[in-house]
């Protein structure tokens, strides 16, 4: 029981704490799950593609996930319901005093911190996402001449010019596991790997 | 124009009544509907939104999607879940808020909810893991494009500059809690803005 409310109260937190559309929930979501010991690292990195190529948010989708995992279906919904509460609640409320919310000064003053902010947030949650791919074993010199951080590193730029030139995301998903493949296979067959 | 209406098709109130509760069940299941096909989430959902809930169907209008839009932005939570809910609340009150949001997060729910019960089974395969080593690369060029996006819209006036490369700084090199780091920032902006009104009524 007590399992089950860490899970609701922490994705609580997230839903409360995270303000603007797509990945703003990222740097609390690492942060948390990360203590938490609910995923690695990579775990995280992970889930956001299985999260890229499934229906729905990203913040609904971990929260289901991380539940699933700890606790199963109760622990699921737990979580789930969590994430969603403040929204639910918040959005009621403004929709109620709708034009108050607009004119109101602290709100525009809130949002005048929090949207650089999250862009800072998430630039941070960024480079920490780039070390764990990266240099999965940690910052060393030995990892650049490491087959996959060349790997990852041609796969990183290539699949950086496609999204610019507007690729589905499923299918910078699908493209990146097909050249993870190959090369996998590929660097055995030369034995570059075990 | 309510009044006419009803008076046209029937003299009680009854069929009002019933006309609501319907209303609620199609929230819930245009909302599944929305939920169900939008990968990614965020704003991929937001023309979907308005083909559905706007253009097709007159629950709200335009300019009032667009005001949704804008508070999903600046309270918190996942855009989907703020705008199924005021979506909701405004065509068909609390059940309305209800049923919309219910049915934009049960896809999600039960998609991961059956993906969870063999994802870990698959995880040690060879072959996953390999594909998964480049799927990550992938995801960070994603990422990036993302961040990219948002940068776009950024206001790039110095204080908005100063409080990003804060965030940045504390949420990278220190170990203090995203919780404060947000609460900080959200204080700053609040006198950055305060100021800048105060200018703005003297000047």
């Amino acid at each position: 029981m007590s399992g089950l409310f860490e899970l609701f109260f922490t994705f609580f937190k997230i839903g409360l704490f995270t303000i603007g559309g797509g990945y703003a929930m990222l740097p609390l979501v690492q942060q948390e799950v990360l203590e938490k010991g609910w995923m690695t690292a990579e775990d995280i990195v992970n889930f956001i593609a299985v999260s890229e190529s499934t229906p729905g948010p990203f913040a609904i989708n971990i929260a289901t996930y991380i539940g699933s995992e700890t606790h199963g279906i109760a622990g699921s919904a737990a979580a789930t319901l969590g994430v969603v509460l403040p929204s639910f609640i918040i959005i009621l409320i403004v929709a109620k005093f709708y034009s108050a919310f607009r004119k109101s000064k602290v709100i525009g003053g809130v949002m005048t911190g929090l949207r650089p902010a999250v862009i800072g947030m998430i630039a941070s949650a960024l480079l920490s996402l780039a070390l764990t791919v990266f240099f999965p074993a940690g910052l060393s010199l030995g990892q650049f001449t490491s087959y996959w951080f060349w790997v990852s590193l041609v796969t990183f730029a290539l699949m950086l010019v496609l999204v610019f030139k507007k690729l589905h995301p499923i299918i910078i998903i699908v493209l990146s596991a097909g050249i993870g493949l190959a090369c996998g296979y590929a660097g055995e067959y030369m034995q570059l790997i075990q | 124009m309510d009044s006419e209406k009803q008076q046209a098709d029937s003299p009680n109130t009854e069929p009002h009544k019933t006309a609501d509760k319907l209303l609620a069940l199609k929230l819930f299941a245009i909302f599944f509907k929305i939920g169900a096909f939008t990968f990614g989430g965020g704003y991929a959902m937001i023309p979907i939104i308005e083909r559905e809930t706007a253009e097709k169907r007159d629950w709200i209008n335009k300019d009032e999607l667009i005001d949704i839009i804008a508070v999903s932005e600046s309270t918190p939570g996942p855009i989907a879940i703020n705008s199924a809910t005021f979506i909701g609340y405004r065509t068909a009150g609390l059940p309305g808020s209800i049923c919309a949001t219910l049915g934009v997060v049960l896809p999600s729910f039960i998609i991961i909810l059956l993906i969870s019960t063999f994802l870990s089974q698959f995880a040690n395969y060879k072959g996953v893991i390999y594909a998964f080593n480049g799927i990550r690369a992938g995801v960070l060029a994603l990422i990036v494009k993302a961040l990219w996006s948002m940068a776009q819209k950024f206001p790039k006036d110095i204080p908005s500059i100063v409080i990003a490369l804060l965030a940045f700084i504390f949420a990278a090199f220190t170990e203090i809690n995203i919780l404060f780091i947000i609460i900080g920032c959200a204080l700053l902006g609040s006198a950055v803005y305060f100021f800048a009104q105060r200018r703005a009524r003297k000047g």
